[in-house]
Formats: structure tokens, sequence, C-alpha cells
């Protein structure tokens, strides 16, 4: 039976974590991660997984522990933020280059300098061409429930390829909320038994894993392996679906909400748009006709489903917890902007960079954006196309 | 929806008191959220808690700037910081002081109730004097003031939330939630 639990968004990673009871967790603790770790630990002391818990001497190590655990055959995953999923940076490649399906919890957090603990995606969206598939959370019940799928998706023989769930630091990783955790032989049975395709230990058939590839066939490799996330949106989608009917929280690539009549748009991930949903229904109660729509997943990124549902809208403002400095906008703005270019029906679009550091995004943070959205949409107009939210200039 | 601002010291157990106020609430089938604000933990710090409290699911991620009441852990903290600051009028200040509330002084705009927090947990043996550990006496005490809920719900919320000593924390929760009025009446 499933139960309600209050739960910070650590321990709903934690707790999921105990159900699955991976084969290989390893792991440096780094803040706002730190209790996903902290709880593992704890749960291996007290005799309630059987997995081998690998507390080794940095997050680089971390994360070649997993891929080692991975290669071996193993069910592997790891927590991490910042400054750690930096330090696994060379190990990310490696481990979608060898389509090991490790799954990473990311309790997003700012890059330093300077030096901030607080939340942002700075650290995903720098490893977003690393190959691995991404998710966002905007509470605790969907980083739990989109933990739980994340195993689905990495292990799927046509994808086989790593995945990260983000849950922003401290706003979700520390915040309690009432949560259904489900029960634990419904969570085991959906998840179900990992069969590793080529288990290192299976001594019966012997291989190299990660031998060199030079001119003649890099190339070719690189390409199975991109083939591999190009393969995730189907089973991104049915395991969303999946979800739902067994636990009654279906998921797909992103949320749409009172988009049915609206005009213009906000687009924002994770927690902020938990905020935005309250400040959408008080203008909607004044007669905007406004809505948001919230990526989840941002890779695969769903392209032309996300340029349908937006290009009959007169204008939109994309928001981005990250920037990327000397590009033309941030990661979901480039993204989002690309994605409408094909379409000769389009809005206009701009971009808005919110919350580096973990500053506070309110209700009437994205008053201001709509405000901005109808006077583009009533003048057909843009005149700065990129911008910041609650920053003093 | 009710908002609750704790104020506490780093240490005092500001965040488990504002864990137990959550998990009190959500035993009675109410939607909770609890934010512990931190900065660079050290111990004697001014930390904060946010609490929100609604019959409907709770979607704001932000900060709270306008609490219904304010929670004061440490008596001390009134000569350090502003814990009214946004504090909407008619609100509450709940402290942990064994002075009357005419004797502290408050802008009239708001309902000032002293708990004994500290004389209450020394006695259930919780702390010492000068180290009282007082976040389930004012737990207590709040979820009676603001008749947030039953005493069934606290009392196991209590035993299952502290670290140590579950009856004493439990009596102790009692005690503050017994010895206190709902501000109601």
């Amino acid at each position: 039976m499933s139960t309600q639990k209050i739960l910070n968004g650590n321990q709903t990673i934690a707790e999921a974590v105990r159900q699955i009871d991976p084969d290989v967790m390893a792991a440096y603790p780094i803040t706002p991660s730190t209790a996903i770790v902290e709880t593992i630990a704890k749960f291996k002391a007290d005799g309630l997984i059987s997995g081998e818990f690998v507390c080794p001497e940095s997050e680089h190590s971390a994360m070649s522990v997993c891929i080692g655990a991975a290669s071996a055959g193993g069910r592997v995953m790891t927590a991490t933020a910042s400054q750690g999923l930096a330090l696994m940076w060379e190990m990310l490649y490696i481990a979608a280059g060898l389509r090991l399906p490790i799954i990473a919890a990311i309790a997003n957090r700012s890059l330093s300098a300077p030096i901030n603990i607080h939340g942002d995606h700075s650290d995903t969206m720098g490893a977003r061409d690393s190959g691995w598939i991404q998710i966002y959370s905007e509470g605790c019940q969907e980083a739990y429930d989109n933990f739980l799928q994340a195993f689905r998706i990495a292990e799927h023989l046509d994808v086989r390829t790593p995945v990260l769930v983000g849950l922003d630091g401290f706003i979700i990783s520390h915040s309690m909320e009432v949560i259904t955790v489900e029960d634990d032989d419904e969570v085991k049975k959906f998840v179900g038994e990992y069969k590793p395709v080529y288990p290192l230990l299976d001594t019966s058939r012997k291989m190299t894993v990660g031998p060199i590839d030079f001119t003649d066939y890099y190339f070719e490799h690189k390409r199975n392996q991109i083939e591999g996330i190009e393969n995730s949106p189907p089973v991104i989608e049915a395991v969303g679906k999946e979800f739902g009917q067994k636990f009654g929280r279906e998921y797909g690539f992103f949320e749409e909400y009172r988009m049915d009549d609206a005009e213009i748009c906000i687009v924002v991930m994770s927690s902020a748009a938990g905020t935005c949903k309250d400040a959408i229904d008080e203008m909607r109660s004044e007669g905007k006709r406004i809505g948001l729509v919230k990526p989840r997943v941002f890779r695969p990124f769903p392209h032309h489903k996300i340029a349908d549902v937006l290009k009959k809208q007169k204008a939109v403002a994309v928001l981005d917890r990250s920037s990327s400095p000397g590009a033309f906008g941030a990661p979901l703005f480039t993204e989002i902007r690309s994605a409408l270019y094909d379409y000769t029906e389009r809005p206009k679009i701009v971009n808005y960079v919110y919350g580096l550091g973990g500053r506070d995004i309110k209700v009437e943070h994205f008053k201001e954006v709509a405000l901005k959205l109808e006077k583009i949409a009533d003048t057909g107009k843009v005149e700065e196309i990129y911008g910041y939210i609650n920053l003093r200039e | 929806m009710i908002e609750i601002r704790f104020h506490g010291r780093g240490g005092q157990g500001t965040v488990v008191a504002s864990k137990i106020l959550a998990d009190t609430i959500a035993k009675e089938g109410n939607y909770v959220q609890a934010y512990p604000e931190f900065g660079v933990e050290r111990r004697g710090a001014p930390v904060y808690a946010f609490i929100r409290i609604d019959d409907k699911p709770i979607y704001d991620k932000s900060k709270i700037y306008k609490p219904d009441h304010v929670v004061v852990v440490d008596p001390s903290l009134i000569e350090a910081i502003d814990v009214t600051e946004g504090l909407k009028e008619g609100g509450c200040i709940i402290i942990n002081s064994e002075k009357k509330p005419e004797d502290l002084k408050f802008s009239n705009k708001f309902k000032v109730i002293t708990v004994n927090a500290t004389e209450i947990s020394v006695k259930h043996k919780l702390g010492t004097l000068a180290a009282p550990i007082v976040n389930t006496a004012i737990v207590g005490a709040v979820v009676k003031i603001l008749n947030l809920a039953k005493i069934g719900s606290l009392l196991e919320a209590v035993r299952e939330g502290v670290p140590t000593k579950p009856e004493d924390n439990a009596a102790a929760a009692r005690e503050a939630y017994e010895s206190s009025e709902n501000i109601n009446k």
C-alpha cells in the first residue's frame, strides 16, 4: 500500500533508492545533495539495503566506480551537485559513450566562482552535451517519481543511456512536503529486474570495455551512441504513461498549465514552475489569457512537441535558471527558439535569466514577465530579447 | 493558506521543530510545506524556517515574506533582528520567554503570546538551563495557539520526529499544548 510521508527532496530520492536497492551506490557527499548519500549510508548500516555502498575520495572517483560497476553488470546510481558534477565531467562522457545505464540524482546548485551553495541549473546545463538524458522535477513528489522512471528509461535496450534527475538545490532538496511513497513491492515490480547486456563478469564471453577507437570507427560509435538517446522519446513516453496507470501520476515531456485558450505563455522548468502556477491562477482570475509550459525532459529535447504547443501563442517568455555567457540566449531559450524556426506561424519570443545562486523568484516576478509579454503581444515588437529577473543592475 | 516563519539559532533544533510541525499537520490530511533557510551553517547564527499550511496542494516555492504568524524559538533574537519583518497586522508573535507579553516591546499591531518553553523543556530533562532543547515544547504551544491539529497527531509526530528521548519530548509538547490558549477562543 502507498503511504503519505513528510519528506524533503533528498529523502525522497533516498527512499526510492531503498526501494530499488541498486547493486552499487557510489557517491561523495556535497551540499545540497549530502543528505541523499547520508541517508543511503544509514540504510546500508541499518541493513535495509543489500547493495554495495562505496564512498570514494572524490566525485570523479565516484563516477569512475559507477562506470566500473555498471560495466561489470550492476544496476548503479550516484548523487551529487554543483562542483561535484563538474568534477565528474570527463567520466560523464565515458558513462554515456559506453552506454551504461547509470542513474544520477542531482540537487541542482550554482557553480563557483563566487562560491555559493544554493540552487540553479548551471551544473546540469553544463553537462547538457555529455550524452545523458536529463529530467527535471518541480517538487519532492516529482523527484521521487522521476527517479523511479529513470531506471526504466536508462535500462531499456533501445536506449541504454545514463539518466540524471534534477531537483533544485535547497528549494526541493531541503523542502519538506507531503508525498506519496508507493509500496516497496509495487516499486520493485515497476522498476523490474535488471538484466545487463554485456556484463564484464560474464567470463564465458570475454570482452574489452573502452579500448582505443581512432579515425576508423570512433565516428560510427559516436553515431550509435546518439541513436540511443534518439530512441528514448517513445520509451520516456511509454514509461510515463505506465507510471500513471500504475500509480496515478502520469508524466510526459512537459506539462501544459492552463494553455487551452492562452495567447501569451511562460516557459519555465523545475521548482519555479510551481510558483508560476500560482501566478497564472491569479492572472487568469483577472481575465488574462496566459498559460505555462513546464519542460520536464530537457535531453532529449522535445522540439516538435513543444513547438506545436507554442506556435500559436502571440508572445512567449522562456525563463532560464542558468546562463550561457556569450551565447544567443540561455540553454532552454536557444532550444525553443530553434525548435520554432521551421514554423511560418510562430510567436514573438524573449528570454529571461532568473534565480542564479538561489535568488528567489516570486509570484510578482511572473506578473512582471506577463506585463512585458502583453506589451509584446499588443505591439508585435520585441525591444529586448534577453533580460534578467529580480536582479540589481 | 497559513504562512508561518520560525526564528531560531543554529543548533537549537529549529529545523527539527518545523519538520515536527509539518508532520503534525500532515497527519490530519492537510497539505504542508516546510522549508528551512540555510546560510553558512554555524552554531548560534540566526536561522529561519518557513511553513505553509493549506487544505489544497501548495505550489508556491518562494520564501515567505509576509507571514501570518512568527515563532521565536530564542528570545535573545529580538535584540539582534526584527522578527516582525513583513508580519501581517493582527498576526501572532509566539515567543519562548519567561516574561509577560506586555513586558516585551512589540507593536500593538500584533498579538504577542509568550510560552515558557525553556522552563518546560528543562523540567522534562531536555537540555540544561544554559542550553535547553525547546523545539518540542514550542511546537506543542504553536499547535494549540493556532489551532492547527489535535494533540494526538502532535504527540505522534513528536515521538517519531525527535532523535532521542521520545517520551520526554512528548511530555514537554503535551505540557506546552495544555498550558497554552487557542487565540480564537
